[in-house]
């Protein structure tokens, strides 16, 4: 027994050495495995831990508001508090959205979007479930957070326009960044999902000041996405705001003023070029972008004929009917081939070379002198002195007033226009010039075109004669500006032309007399205009010329009036333009309104306050 | 450790056999709990309550048993080798029957006080009948192929019942603690060169019958980087907790990988890779080093031992907590694929610690009774 043990005993031995041999062997293995992972590799792993805890997250800057020249808020912050979800184990959504069922069911659709996004691997960021929730959402919710794991209330910023569509055209609207917008910028804000960024108007021209810098904040997340603590901050530098030049008083009255008309009117103050009150009508709601507009109501809005996402006021071009007589009556003066006595017979209509040229006025105006002529807009008088001086001092003129360029105001999509030139003509239509051209542009016909924010620019230049002011909508601090280049107009020809404008409104023969404003302080100077659409036959001539309001709508002629108040020492011009309004007095009455409120709202020092600023 | 023992003397009294205790091995073994409980008050986010009170408790309530299956005597061991065996199979095969279902796998009996997973005390079992068995071999016949026969089959039941569970790590350690014990036993190199080569023969099949769980737990060990977020996630945030935890670690409930939610199973099998994250290489090493001195212990009471039984239960059982270790510590920094092993006395389970204390306790048996001499004539198939 002893002996076998011992014989046994000897194998035994010899294996069991063997064995430990064997774990000696592959405990070295684990010690070299471990060896390599935590000395070898160590900061490579250790970076892969790092990356796997930090989560570096930009903080959105607060949007700077827009306001106008008292500080009233035109575009601002709203808080918008939203339901976020953020699930840490599977099934946790589904078991949160049940427990939140009685407190705020969600319909089939909201459900289905949610419970996808939480399926979508794990989350970095918490989950949208409902946004623009109510006070007594957010009370119940709150109160009752322990019996909703996960779930928890979040507020974020909506941008809000309080006065909705009446400043729609200055302001734009913010939406959601796009792909191109993020390839274009280098901003790190916009790659954050939903970015809002301005799509057009001044939210537009000044998003880079509205915007901000991105601030950011490092934190240490668990597996689930869920943020476990705060490591480092960098706050953000919060979005500027921009002052404008806009009064909303004067300019909710000018949108009001316009009514129902398919219309834009432009005022601006004549020293400083800033611009009171930009409408441009129909337009829409702001506040529909901001908020995340469907695209059924975006293929409305956009299929409109009367195209209310179009801001009139800079981006319409209409030919400017007799307020570019303005023009062609100054390069006239400025030529010295003209002087503003001399006399012009009206009979009614003028024949050159084998086409008669008719005057508005069936029977003549009469002779008449520069004064008259624009006083009655006298159309016969101004085909002659175009036809004297040329398209090139026209064209030279209007450009110099501010015409057929863009004049550089802070909004997107401001149009240039256009003063034709035989150049013009040759280089774009391939066709000569012909005198016929000039006598129709004599007359702001033909092919000139020019916007409601021109004729206002046009109009403040001839008030004030000196410089040639151009329009801001932004209230810059006055060293960003560079004055404004002289006009380089001679004032005896200025003063003929003010005239001029004073009897269209003041002097009974004036073609807007009906308009003037009684009080002298305040009064008015102006010129009317209407601009054909269509073309009028010798046979309809021969009948007599169908009055506008027997027309459809789409075919009467634009109404436009543009003008300057007080007479003695202008402060605000003014250009309305009513499509297919008929008649230009109308647009003379509306501008009236419009100035009267101007002055009312900016009283003269010396005067007496006004009540209600 | 003191092995140094009265010599010529054999069965040992009853109230001196608690004197005999090898306290040495009772200490480390406390020890080795005790980092233990620290990881698991650690992987709670430094909470006391759950995980790491009542693995205290577990410790508490197992040493006593562990004890007791040293003071019981080798004697008591032999004489209920086979009956312990039949036991722990019928429980193996109860599972099949009545097992409750969790993670995937029918794994354990309900106690109402615990869960019992059968497989774990089954690989001490199995050694504890081949020791039984080979006690009365004499080494003549070590050679005939007959005798082969009965072990295979102790062998060769559980492991095909653990396999259908399925519990390839259970599996793996029931083959491979048998072999080490055969292996011990004097049975011929060549017999164990033909079942590596009938299991390579095996393995096409074998993989066949394979649950997908499984098959991608070995594709993504070959490849984790193919499948980030789904199966290979465990492995990479494993070896990632590990890596960074570098020389000294990242300091105790510092680890970020464990106390982010980013480890998997952090609890149980992975509890090695925190206490890696935590305490650095330094840690993880001094940890191997004290299952190291475990094993050296184990050999020591093997190659002290008198008796067959004794010496073949010491290297069963030490091999057994071997293969726990390795396979563990193997599986969570990216040797070989995650198969499902815990690190023995130290991961969270109720049936793993039971099993390791039993175990140990059977290597202070052997060491109490090392001088005893038992007859071999009651062996043969008894």
């Amino acid at each position: 027994m002893n002996r076998r043990d011992t014989r046994s005993g000897k194998t035994f031995a010899r294996r069991t050495v063997i064995l430990a041999g064997g774990q000696l062997a592959l405990f070295s293995l684990l010690g070299a495995r471990l060896y390599h992972l935590q000395i070898v590799e160590a900061d490579r792993y250790r970076v892969l831990s790092d990356e796997n805890r930090i989560d570096l997250r930009l903080l959105e800057p607060r949007r700077g508001r827009i306001v106008d020249r008292t500080g009233a808020e035109l575009a601002m912050n709203r808080p918008n508090y939203c339901l976020v979800l953020a699930p840490e184990a599977a099934g946790a959504a589904e078991r949160a959205l049940d427990a939140l069922a009685p407190y705020a069911a969600l319909d089939d659709d909201e459900r289905r979007r949610v419970l996808r996004e939480a399926a979508r691997g794990r989350p970095s960021l918490p989950i949208l479930v409902r946004e623009d929730l109510t006070w007594r959402d957010v009370a119940m919710i709150e109160v009752n957070a322990p019996r909703l794991p996960g779930l928890s209330i979040d507020e974020r910023r909506t941008r809000h326009y309080p006065h909705g569509a009446a400043l729609a055209h200055v302001l734009g609207y913010v939406a959601a960044v796009s792909e191109e917008e993020k390839r274009v910028s280098g901003d790190p804000l916009l790659s954050l999902p939903g970015f809002p960024v301005g799509k057009n108007g001044v939210e537009k021209i000044h998003d880079a000041t509205l915007r901000g810098g991105a601030g950011s904040v490092r934190v240490e997340v668990n597996a689930h996405g869920r943020v476990v603590r705060e490591l480092s901050r960098r706050e953000g530098e919060a979005g500027r705001d921009v002052g404008l030049n806009i009064d909303l008083g004067l300019q909710t009255f000018a949108v009001r003023a316009l009514g129902e008309e398919v219309a834009s009117a432009v005022a601006m103050d004549i020293a400083t070029g800033a611009v009171r009150a930009l409408a441009s009508t129909p337009a829409f709601d702001p506040n529909e972008f901001s908020r995340g507009m469907t695209n059924e109501r975006w293929t409305e809005l956009s299929r409109d004929t009367r195209w209310p996402l179009t801001n009139r006021a800079v981006s319409g071009r209409y030919p400017p009917g007799s307020v570019f007589k303005l023009a062609v009556a100054l390069a006239a003066l400025e030529s010295g081939a003209v002087a503003a006595a001399d006399k012009v017979f009206c009979p009614g209509r003028v024949k050159h070379g084998d086409r008669y040229y008719h005057c508005w006025k069936r029977h003549g105006h009469g002779a008449v002198d520069m004064v008259e002529a624009i006083a009655g807009s006298c159309d016969v008088y101004f085909y002659d002195r175009a036809l004297k001086i040329g398209i090139g001092r026209i064209a030279e003129m209007a450009r110099r007033l501010g015409c057929g360029s863009p004049l550089g105001l802070d909004l997107p999509s401001e149009a240039g226009g256009l003063i034709p030139t035989p150049g013009w003509k040759e280089a774009a239509r391939d066709e000569s010039w012909y005198p016929g051209d000039t006598i129709g542009a004599g007359i702001g016909q033909g092919y000139v075109l020019t916007t409601p924010l021109q004729l206002a620019a046009m109009t403040a230049r001839i008030a004030d004669g000196a410089r040639a002011v151009a329009p801001r909508l932004a209230r810059d601090p006055d060293a960003d500006r560079p004055p404004p280049p002289p006009l380089g107009i001679s004032k005896a020809a200025l003063d003929i032309v003010r005239k001029g404008m004073n009897e269209v409104v003041n002097d009974r023969r004036g073609t807007a007399y009906d308009a003037r404003i009684e009080d002298a302080a305040q009064a008015m100077a102006g010129k009317t205009g209407t601009s054909q659409v269509r073309r009028i036959s010798v046979a309809e001539r021969a009948s007599g010329v169908i009055a506008n309001e027997d027309l459809p709508w789409e075919e009467r002629d634009h109404a436009l009036f543009a003008a300057y108040a007080p007479v003695d020492s202008p402060r605000f011009a003014l250009a309305v333009v009513l499509e297919h309004g008929g008649s230009s007095q109308r647009a003379a009455k509306i501008a009236r309104d419009i100035l009267i409120e101007a002055q009312r709202r900016f009283p003269l020092p010396e005067a007496p306050p006004a009540a209600g600023v | 450790m003191a092995l140094s023992g009265k010599l010529g003397r054999r069965d040992v009294a009853f109230v001196d056999r608690i004197g005999e205790i090898d306290w040495g091995l009772v200490a480390l073994v406390t020890v080795i709990a005790g980092v233990g409980v620290a990881m698991l008050y650690s992987a709670a986010g430094g909470a006391v309550d759950s995980w790491c009170r009542s693995q205290a408790v577990r410790v508490a309530v197992f040493t006593p048993l562990m004890l007791a299956a040293a003071v019981v005597g080798l004697r008591f061991w032999m004489r209920h080798a086979y009956t312990v065996y039949a036991l722990s199979l019928a429980l193996v095969i109860a599972v099949e029957i009545t097992g409750a279902t969790g993670m995937g796998a029918q794994r354990w009996i309900d106690l109402y006080v615990f869960r019992l997973q059968p497989s774990e005390p089954m690989k001490i079992a199995l050694v504890l009948a081949l020791a039984r068995y080979y006690h009365g071999i004499a080494p003549e016949d070590m050679g005939r192929l007959v005798l082969l026969l009965p072990p295979l089959a102790a062998v060769v039941l559980p492991t095909a019942l653990v396999l259908r569970q399925p519990d390839l790590g259970t599996a793996t350690m029931l083959v491979l603690g048998a072999g080490a014990t055969m292996f011990a036993a004097g049975v011929r190199w060549w017999k164990f060169a033909a079942a590596a080569a009938a299991a390579a023969v095996a393995a096409p099949v074998i993989w066949g019958t394979l649950h997908d769980y499984q098959r991608s737990r070995v594709t993504t060990f070959l490849d984790p980087e193919s499948d980030p977020l789904g199966a290979g996630y465990h492995i990479i945030q494993a070896t990632i907790a590990l890596g960074s935890g570098g020389l000294f670690g990242k300091g105790f409930l510092a680890g970020t990988q464990s106390q982010l939610d980013f480890l998997p199973e952090r609890r149980t099998d992975f509890v090695f890779t925190t206490l890696a994250e935590e305490f650095g290489l330094v840690g993880a090493g001094a940890v191997l080093l004290l299952y190291g001195l475990l094993f050296v212990y184990g050999a020591a009471v093997a190659l002290r031992a008198r008796t067959q039984f004794g010496r073949l239960l010491a290297v069963g059982v030490s091999a057994t907590l071997f293969l726990y270790v390795f396979i563990n510590v193997a599986m969570v920094t990216g040797l070989i694929p995650v198969v499902g092993v815990p690190l023995p006395l130290i991961s969270y389970g109720g049936t793993a610690m039971l099993t390791a204390m039993w175990g140990i306790g059977l290597l202070l048996c052997v060491s109490i009774d090392r001088d005893l001499v038992i007859g071999h004539g009651a062996g043969r198939f008894g």
